[in-house]
């Protein structure tokens, strides 16, 4: 119950890892990231007077995609911040990690902080920003202090500062905390909490780039995302987009939960087979086979395990199964798992956590977690399936931020996969699924009266 | 009503930001805050409102809405258990009813000792250690396998 531990195996991420390459759980400090060539990137830049449009080129070629869970260009993204903006613009990371099944930037950010601190710093040379914040999730405390850490170590290497290395380039970075708030994973529900409000998503347009924190052009990445760039400054975008595909440049790491025998983090050039990531993880849990998976995030929508055993780990390979990579969380269930179960815990987790601005999400995902609890409580009514769908297609594309769509998604994801399940549960009163052990109702015993 | 330690954290926080944006800080005050004295009653939320120089009523609406923060006492020892749908998997709903049954109480019930608090959680963003639970909103607890957590209580016990 500690926090100490012997160091991680060699290659625990995996023998393809970039970001997560050498890293032991043990050495992440400066001098440590420093000997596995943490900096050069940083170094490289300043030596060569890059031009921030070259940097932001580079990026672009590399094909790197967001992280966090939109897959947006990075280097796109780069390019909408204003270059002759007379006021303080600013870079801020999205640390705050929260969507079930996603625990990546957590480990990012203890074992390898300074590779989000040198992305952050690229990122404002490129987009002619001199002050960051990395705003990271409450519930991970250690390792908000590990990166603060982090940041005074870079401070007085000079690698943060007024005058970085010498050069006269400029970043400052600062730590943030969240306090127990998923909404706030939303980039403009973030920007409202790092102002000291409720984490309420804003309207978009304006984007960030235009009006983002304190009214100022802000970029906001996700974690990964800043922590993937030094490498492909230090080593080419070209090499970094091969191992991966066209527009799936690089590697990604994979989160991988759930009936596993080795739940982790496993970093994997994006076009792995699903089949491969699985044997990485050690597979579905001894005698046990695979049902479903969510793989990329809660929010997305659910798979069969046959569909995913055919499906390659990369942003268009998923899309074209029928889900989103997402945050790169790969939920895996195994045949003891009740899906009507399994929907009411995530509606249930939609519905505390909307933040109750935009009505259709604010009434919808209580009648959505109310529903299929009623169904998986033995109370469901023959017409329920229907009413469901259309009441999470009344809030799909209706609110201001994703929360809706995330809510609505795997309710329709599940009911369209696994619909006769659902039927079982209404027609019969009890569970299809009989394994013992499993995340279902006990056997055999009627729904609702089960302990 | 804070200490001139605590009081000497939150001015560091306010470093962070530009000078006319204290309000940035209104999270990091009330976690020093809260660790102080415990819960966040109105004095204090008005204490911190004062000194960052915000409406009242603003403080009031960041601490109901992060859901880390206490507006009432709570145990000496607050145990959140993550609940959702990967930490369910392996095992969190059995650690809860573990814990009910250990410390007889329900969900949001504190021991008549005052010793115990326990909640439920949603996602910590640490699903691979499953099951985990938060003790005091700052440790973070992995692999809660009621051995595991019958250890803890003796721990916690003492």
């Amino acid at each position: 119950m500690t926090t100490a531990h012997p160091p991680l195996p060699a290659d625990a991420y995996g023998p393809d890892a970039l970001i997560m390459k050498g890293v032991d759980g043990l050495n992440w400090r400066l001098k440590d990231y420093e000997a596995r060539g943490g900096y050069r990137a940083l170094r490289k830049v300043i030596a060569e007077k890059m031009t921030p449009d070259a940097l932001i080129a580079e990026v672009k070629k590399s094909a790197l995609r967001g992280r966090g869970g939109a897959g947006f260009p990075t280097g796109l993204k780069w390019s909408f911040m204003p270059r002759e903006f007379p006021g303080q613009k600013y870079i801020v990371c999205n640390s705050d990690e929260g969507e079930p099944g996603t625990f990546k930037d957590r480990d990012i950010l203890r074992y390898n902080p300074h590779s989000v601190i040198e992305g952050m710093v690229l990122a404002g040379y490129a987009t002619g920003t001199t002050v960051g914040y990395n705003y990271i999730h409450g519930e991970i405390w250690d390792v908000y202090q590990r990166f603060e850490e982090a940041i005074e170590e870079a401070r007085a290497a000079g690698y943060l500062g007024s005058n970085i290395l010498g050069s006269g380039v400029a970043f400052e970075l600062h730590a943030h905390h969240g306090w127990g708030a998923y909404i706030c994973g939303e980039e403009t529900a973030l920007l409202e909490s790092l102002e000291g409000k409720k984490g309420l998503p804003r309207f978009k347009p304006p984007f960030p780039a235009s009006y983002g924190l304190y009214g100022k052009p802000t970029t906001i990445n996700n974690t990964e995302t800043f922590a993937a760039v030094p490498w492909i400054v230090a080593n080419g975008a070209e090499r970094y987009l091969e191992l991966g595909r066209p527009n799936n440049g690089g590697t990604k790491i994979f989160s991988v939960s759930g009936h596993v025998e080795r739940p982790g983090n496993y970093e994997v050039r994006l076009g792995t087979p699903f089949a491969k990531l699985l044997a990485m993880a050690g597979g579905v849990r001894a005698g046990r086979t695979l049902k479903a998976v969510i793989p990329g995030g809660s929010s997305m929508p659910v798979l069969p395990g046959e569909a995913m055993m055919r499906t390659d780990m990369d942003y268009d390979s998923i899309a074209k199964a029928g889900s989103m990579l997402g945050s790169g969380a790969v939920i895996v269930m195994d045949d003891s798992t009740c899906m009507v179960k399994a929907l009411e815990r995530l509606s249930y987790f939609y519905f505390e956590e909307s933040c109750g601005q935009c009505t259709p999400c604010r009434e919808g995902t209580g009648w959505l977690y109310r529903m299929v609890h009623r169904i998986e409580t033995g109370h469901g009514r023959p017409e329920d399936l229907d009413v469901l769908v259309n009441v999470a297609d009344n809030i799909l594309g209706r609110t201001i931020c994703a929360l809706g769509d995330a809510a609505a998604l795997p309710v329709k994801s599940f009911i369209a996969h696994f619909r006769e399940e659902f039927a079982y549960h209404i027609e019969h009163k009890r569970c299809l699924v009989s394994i013992p052990g499993g995340y279902a109702t006990v056997p055999g015993v009627p729904l609702g009266e089960a302990a | 009503m804070l200490s001139r330690e605590a009081l000497d954290k939150v001015d560091r926080a306010l470093t962070k930001y530009p000078p006319d944006q204290k309000q940035s800080a209104v999270l990091a005050a009330l976690v020093i805050a809260q660790e102080e004295k415990g819960h966040l009653s109105t004095e204090v939320m008005d204490f911190v409102a004062h000194y960052l120089g915000m409406p009242p009523v603003a403080v009031y609406e960041v601490a109901t809405f992060y859901t880390m923060f206490d507006c009432t006492p709570a145990g000496a020892n607050k145990l959140c258990v993550c609940t959702n749908l990967p930490c369910a998997l392996r095992g969190s709903v059995a650690a809860l009813e573990h814990l009910k049954q250990r410390l007889g109480v329900e969900l949001n019930e504190t021991t008549p000792d005052g010793k115990f608090t326990l909640r439920e959680g949603e996602c910590f963003g640490a699903c691979g250690d499953a099951p985990v639970m938060l003790h005091n909103n700052k440790r973070m607890l992995s692999f809660m396998t009621p051995d595991r957590i019958d250890q803890l209580l003796a721990e916690l016990s003492k």
